[in-house]
């Protein structure tokens, strides 16, 4: 635990951040016995998401996002570092009865709506669901609640959507169904692992809008995850670029948008499509080398072999995060 | 000498019955010119792929082609038979299909599948003909020593690279690209588009590229086709249709995408669902999402097609008056 400073343990409790991360690190080990590679999927990842807070993390496809969120809400098991819900440490075995609070304090959106629902179960059934487990209503209460919640995602009226099974909904409608069953546990931090990279364009913007509106309305945590810029400088606060397992650039939405510093933020930059980007004459867009091999990540900067700015030095040791403005760090040699 | 491809004023629909019970694509006319990237953009189920299917001649039964031609080099394909179609396809008309990495043989090297594809339309295996192989290979960026390796051993991006690779290997004159990077990360996707850019310069073929992603469109295409439920509601150059949107439609598709600079401002989208196919709305089928709509005439009569000045033309009853100044 934080020394508290000899304040009264409810003073700093109401002071931590809602999600607190010290050091996370996640290696999976693959192939046959014996010749066992070591995938480092995340290391050593510290951020901290306040109350009320949107946080936007950004990254390719390996850079770790996911499983980032997999192992705050304990799907994974952590290889190291510390998981801190509201000043509270979960611990590395927690027992049945402390995940069971920790998943009521901490949810997930995910990615895909098509496999995310059971396809036997009742949009009422799967809202109901943690409304019982958390034994936060009372049985004769509970269709009202759930009518409730389908109505603040938007399914109107709620009674139609009640014995609706998954294949009676669109991909839209099945994106707003595992919202509502996220808030019915009534969380305080909300991770949404890419909640709009499955729908068609025209229905992104409004779950977007719709998640915006429920964190402000509940002043919920929420991990917005995406590899699209836009959507993160849209939703978030402060944005995490995210490669190779490691945090690269963190900072306010409008400075990492405006003032990307971090060589590969800025290549995101320039390879995010847009009108913006329209006809950059002569600007050839240079993009070389492969994402990283997580299984033999460099000794130096992950980014290095793709880094248009890279030096000696970056292959020898990695960078620490280094302070670029009040709350924006860079990890790049180029800001020592 | 007629253009590489005109579609005129075709209609497809899907079923068994006459009339079929849903009809994907209305009255559709666009026309692409060698060297040019034209761009079709829309919702799911705006009929995007359907036109993309019958114009590459690769329509298959329920769906059919019910009124108008589709004609490549100023030969009517739906006149074909299948087996002319299977000579043209390739050699002349190539697609590449969404998520395409797939669609590779997981058991072949990729040398074999290149190969099937050459003998098939009648390239004896000879040194000519690998080395116009692996020399496409490399036009699309791949280092050659992967020409012997199985798909598994591609990255997702290389995979794509080389279904686009296969596509041009006889070079064809005109290419159809459904939703060709959607499945891959940003900067992956960036490379590609560059690398396309460039072979349609050097071989000169003509693009057809369909993607929902209309602020990717604004980059690379010459021309852009928007369409909704089924008809091309506006069609012009790429940049002019990013600086002066017409059809309120497709001013809304793209305010859909949160920019990457500027202030923070909530963006509204588009409310509302598409129509559905098999029962569209009278007049206007965008009428019912509309923020311009014009009361008692846009929900009751169809909108006509207005040309206007700088070689675009809009579906929509807004631009009806400025028609008619224009004499």
């Amino acid at each position: 635990m934080v020394s508290t400073l000899g304040l009264p343990a409810e003073t700093s409790e109401s002071a931590s951040p809602e999600l607190e991360v010290r050091g996370l690190t996640k290696n999976y080990s693959i192939g046959r016995i014996g010749r066992q590679k070591v995938v480092r999927a995340l290391s050593e990842v510290d951020l901290s998401v306040e109350k009320g807070e949107v946080i936007g993390l950004v990254g390719e496809s390996g850079s770790g996002k996911t499983t980032f969120a997999r192992m705050v809400v304990f799907l994974e098991r952590p290889t190291t570092g510390e998981i801190l819900v509201g000043g509270r440490t979960l611990p590395r075995r927690p027992s049945t009865h402390r995940l069971h609070e920790h998943r009521r304090e901490v949810q997930m959106i995910f990615q895909d709506p098509y496999s995310s629902l059971d396809p036997r179960n009742s949009v009422r059934y799967s809202v109901a669901r943690p409304l019982r487990s958390f034994g936060l209503v009372p049985r004769n209460a509970e269709r009202e609640a759930v009518e409730e919640l389908l109505d603040q995602v938007g399914l109107v009226p709620a009674v139609d959507f009640l014995r609706r099974y998954p294949h009676e909904l669109s991909g839209g409608q099945r994106q707003r169904v595992g919202i509502a069953r996220a808030l019915a546990a009534q969380p305080s931090l909300i991770l949404a692992d890419e909640p709009t990279s499955m729908l068609d364009v025209s229905i992104r913007l409004t779950i977007m809008n719709l998640l915006l509106d429920l964190q402000r309305s509940r002043s919920l945590s929420l991990v917005f995850i995406t590899h699209d810029l836009g959507a993160a400088n849209y939703m978030s606060d402060r944005i995490a670029i995210m490669y190779a397992g490691r945090i690269q650039e963190i900072g306010p939405a409008s400075e990492v948008m405006s003032e990307p510093k971090h060589p590969y933020t800025q290549l995101l930059h320039r390879a995010a499509p847009g009108p913006e980007n329209e006809h950059r004459q002569g600007a050839q867009f240079e993009a070389k080398g492969d994402p990283p091999d997580l299984t033999s990540l460099p000794p130096g900067c992950p980014f290095a072999p793709r880094c248009p700015f890279v030096q000696s030095r970056c292959q020898q040791t990695l960078p620490d995060l280094r302070q670029v403005g009040a709350a924006h760090h860079v990890r790049c040699i180029l800001y020592d | 000498m007629p253009p590489l491809l005109e579609i005129s004023d075709v209609t497809i629909g899907y079923g068994w019955q006459l009339p079929p019970s849903v009809i994907a694509v209305r009255g559709v006319s666009l026309t692409v010119a060698a060297g040019e990237i034209v761009g079709i953009a829309g919702e799911s189920g705006c009929g995007k792929t359907t036109l993309a299917l019958a114009a590459a001649g690769l329509l298959d039964p329920p769906g059919r082609v019910l009124s108008g031609s589709v004609s490549y080099q100023g030969t009517d394909l739906t006149s074909l038979s299948a087996d002319e179609l299977r000579h043209l396809h390739l050699a002349e008309i190539s697609m590449v299909f969404q998520a395409s990495m797939n669609v590779l043989n997981p058991v072949m090297r990729i040398r074999d599948q290149f190969h099937d594809a050459m003998a098939a339309h009648g390239v004896r295996s000879s040194d000519g003909a690998r080395q116009q192989a692996e020399e496409t290979f490399e036009l699309v960026k791949i280092p050659r020593r992967f020409f012997d390796a199985y798909p598994h051993q591609l990255s997702g991006g290389m995979r794509q690279r080389a279904v686009i690779a296969l596509a041009i290997v006889l070079r064809p004159k005109l290419l159809f690209l459904d939703e060709p990077t959607t499945a891959l990360d940003v900067v992956v996707q960036r490379s590609i588009l560059q690398s396309l850019d460039d072979l349609r310069h050097q071989l000169g073929f003509g693009v057809v590229f369909i993607t929902h992603d209309l602020s990717l469109l604004v980059e690379i295409a010459d021309r852009i086709a928007v369409m909704y439920a089924g008809a091309l509601v506006e069609e012009a150059p790429g940049r002019e249709l990013h600086e002066k949107p017409c059809h309120p439609y497709t001013t809304a598709l793209m305010s859909c995408f949160p920019p990457l600079g500027g202030p923070r401002q909530r963006l509204q989208g588009i409310p509302g669902q598409p129509p559905d196919l098999r029962n569209l709305p009278k007049g206007c089928s965008f009428a019912p999402r509309c923020p311009q709509v014009i009361a008692g005439t846009c929900e009751a009569v169809d909108p006509p097609t207005i040309r206007l000045d700088g070689d675009r033309r809009v579906l929509c009853h807004l631009f009806g008056e400025r028609a008619a100044d224009h004499g």
